[in-house]
């Protein structure tokens, strides 16, 4: 499942996909991981992961470029720092958003992921 | 291959362009073909010394060495210095400020991490002077 089908299937909104954010759409999603605490998030977020987390600042763009996850996730329709969005273009971070929780949108991505299997 | 020196200023309470250095060093890795694992390691231990830098350290400097089995970071800045470095280095010890935690930083983890990603680390810290942060990871062990 890639981050693009996993937003259609889920009904997540896409928040930036301008090249080359376009790209990163198609990076497969393995797995899910949430946590607001960025030094725990940059050890322990994989490749291939959904992140989720509630802050919107740009030290967010930075750890998840570093940790090359498939794309960051923010939950419950929190607002999001435009600059954050410019530097997510610049860096190639792709930045979804929904109306759920972070508990519900866990869910939601691995029974994903387990239909998949 | 020749050694390649890099050097990079570190803002003081900077966050617009904290990380520049690190994520400029990891973009350099993975053009030299580094491989990932180790991109990814060196990246962490460098991102998390630049923002105590810029969180603690009003700053400072960053300067990294690479060549064909390692690369050698040093952060420094003059910064207050850390008044118990045993203390500082367990996990979950903190002095960030709430405006810090706001951001959500400042959960004690960035020297455990450092370490723990890192093949050699070696800290020089002296009170009112300033600290230095030596990293050094090997391409392969």
């Amino acid at each position: 499942m890639t981050v693009k089908e996993m937003a259609h299937k889920l009904g997540y909104k896409i928040i930036n996909n301008t090249d080359p954010v376009a790209e990163k759409l198609d990076a497969k999603v393995t797995g899910v991981y949430a946590c607001d605490l960025l030094s725990h998030a940059m050890a322990k977020v994989n490749e291939g992961d959904v992140w989720i987390t509630v802050h919107t600042n740009l030290n967010v763009i930075a750890v998840a470029s570093l940790t090359n996850c498939a794309c960051v996730m923010i939950p419950e329709n929190i607002d999001i720092e435009s600059q954050s969005i410019e530097r997510a273009n610049d860096k190639g971070v792709v930045l979804l958003s929904s109306s759920k929780s972070a508990a519900h949108i866990c869910l939601e991505i691995l029974s994903a992921l387990k239909d998949m299997k | 291959m020749s050694t390649i020196v890099r050097d990079y200023s570190i803002p003081a309470n900077d966050f617009t362009i904290a990380g520049e250095a690190s994520s400029s060093v990891r973009k350099l890795l993975s053009q030299l073909g580094v491989s990932p694992d180790v991109v990814k390691r060196t990246s962490i231990a460098m991102y998390e010394a630049e923002i105590n830098a810029v969180i603690h350290g009003n700053g400072g400097k960053a300067h990294v060495e690479i060549d064909e089995s390692k690369i050698y970071i040093c952060i420094s800045d003059e910064g207050p210095g850390i008044a118990d470095l045993d203390l500082a280095m367990q996990e979950g010890y903190s002095t960030a400020p709430d405006s810090i935690r706001e951001m959500g930083f400042g959960a004690g983890m960035g020297l455990s991490n450092i370490k723990k990603n890192s093949d050699i680390l070696y800290i020089e810290t002296e009170i009112n002077k300033g600290t230095k942060v030596n990293i050094t990871v090997f391409f392969s062990k």
